[in-house]
């Protein structure tokens, strides 16, 4: 199982969404949430590390399922975990996935805490997207 | 030869193979062999959301991928075969003798299979395969990403024959 939580981030606040992909990347991102919001423990980072197709799609069904979130940030685009959650939507189109993740998109998603899951991953993309950005070199 | 890399991957399409070998290769197409992908078109949309726009997707299964190599191997662009398992691998390399050599990329845990290492867990019957190919000249070493080590198939068998005997 490669679901993990940093134990210092808060757990008191109910996860609304699964933040899953490669390595450490999911872990870092919700320590970062953390760090700046105090508010990690709105996601669930879960690792594709080690874990076969059937397995990453097995993990993150029950991690949705006992955890009620209905909302997954991914990634890469093209990543297996992506990919394992484009076959779970075919099961529960309600899933929302998001990927591309950054720190911006995530911080914004927490702030969202009012906005049905939907509109707020729409909102966090969006965000996402235009904090990513290269300057300089001259 | 423009199919620069065989490898037994049972993610198939994800970071490692399009990124991770499809950028320092300069993979132009992918050769996804799989009979069950090759007969569902839901699979195959699934997959081409996987690799980026530029880069082409071609699905095959075992029958079309032996028919067609010559074709992939004729083509002026660079490529990668990705096959999900050893049997698939087996019946390609057994169809198409100029198969030299296979990437062992990721073959995960399962009931049944032994650790081999970090990313190959093999069932004592997908080993006897491999070493089926071994004997008929092909060179089967395990190597996730290209900056690893190339770890040649009789290295990580013989530790983990060496790790049960001295259990």
């Amino acid at each position: 199982m490669k679901s993990s939580t940093d134990d210092s981030v808060e757990k008191s606040e109910s996860p609304r969404a699964i933040v899953a992909g490669h390595g450490d990347f999911p872990d870092g991102l919700v320590s970062a949430v953390d760090q700046i919001s105090g508010r990690g423990g709105v996601f669930i980072p879960v690792s594709n590390r080690g874990l076969g197709a059937g397995d990453i799609e097995s993990v993150l069904t029950e991690t949705a399922a006992s955890s009620n979130v209905s909302v997954i940030f991914t990634d890469l685009p093209g990543g297996s975990a992506t990919l394992a959650v484009r076959r779970m939507m075919r099961a529960n189109p309600s899933l929302v996935l998001v990927t591309g993740a950054n720190l911006a998109a995530l911080l914004e998603f927490v702030f969202q805490a009012a906005a049905d899951p939907k509109s707020a991953a729409i909102t966090a993309a969006e965000k996402g997207r235009t904090a990513l950005a290269a300057s300089g070199g001259q | 030869m423009s199919l620069a890399l065989y490898r037994i991957d049972d993610r198939l399409i994800h970071g490692q193979v399009v990124v991770g070998w499809g950028q320092p290769l300069d993979t132009d197409f992918i050769v996804l062999v799989d009979d069950n992908v090759a007969c569902c078109d839901w699979e195959q949309d699934l997959y081409r959301m996987g690799v980026p726009p530029e880069m082409e997707l071609i699905f095959a299964d075992v029958t079309t991928a032996i028919r067609d190599h010559d074709k992939y191997t004729s083509d002026e662009r660079e490529g990668i075969l990705v096959a999900p398992d050893i049997p698939t691998m087996q019946r390609l390399v057994s169809g198409v003798p100029s198969i030299r050599e296979v990437n062992l990329g990721g073959i995960h845990h399962r009931a049944g299979r032994v650790q081999k290492n970090r990313y190959v867990f093999l069932a004592p019957e997908e080993e006897a395969q491999l070493r089926a190919m071994v004997e008929s000249g092909v060179k089967v070493t395990a190597q996730d990403v290209p900056g690893a080590r190339e770890v040649p198939m009789s290295e990580f068998i013989a530790s983990s024959e060496a790790e049960t005997r001295s259990a």
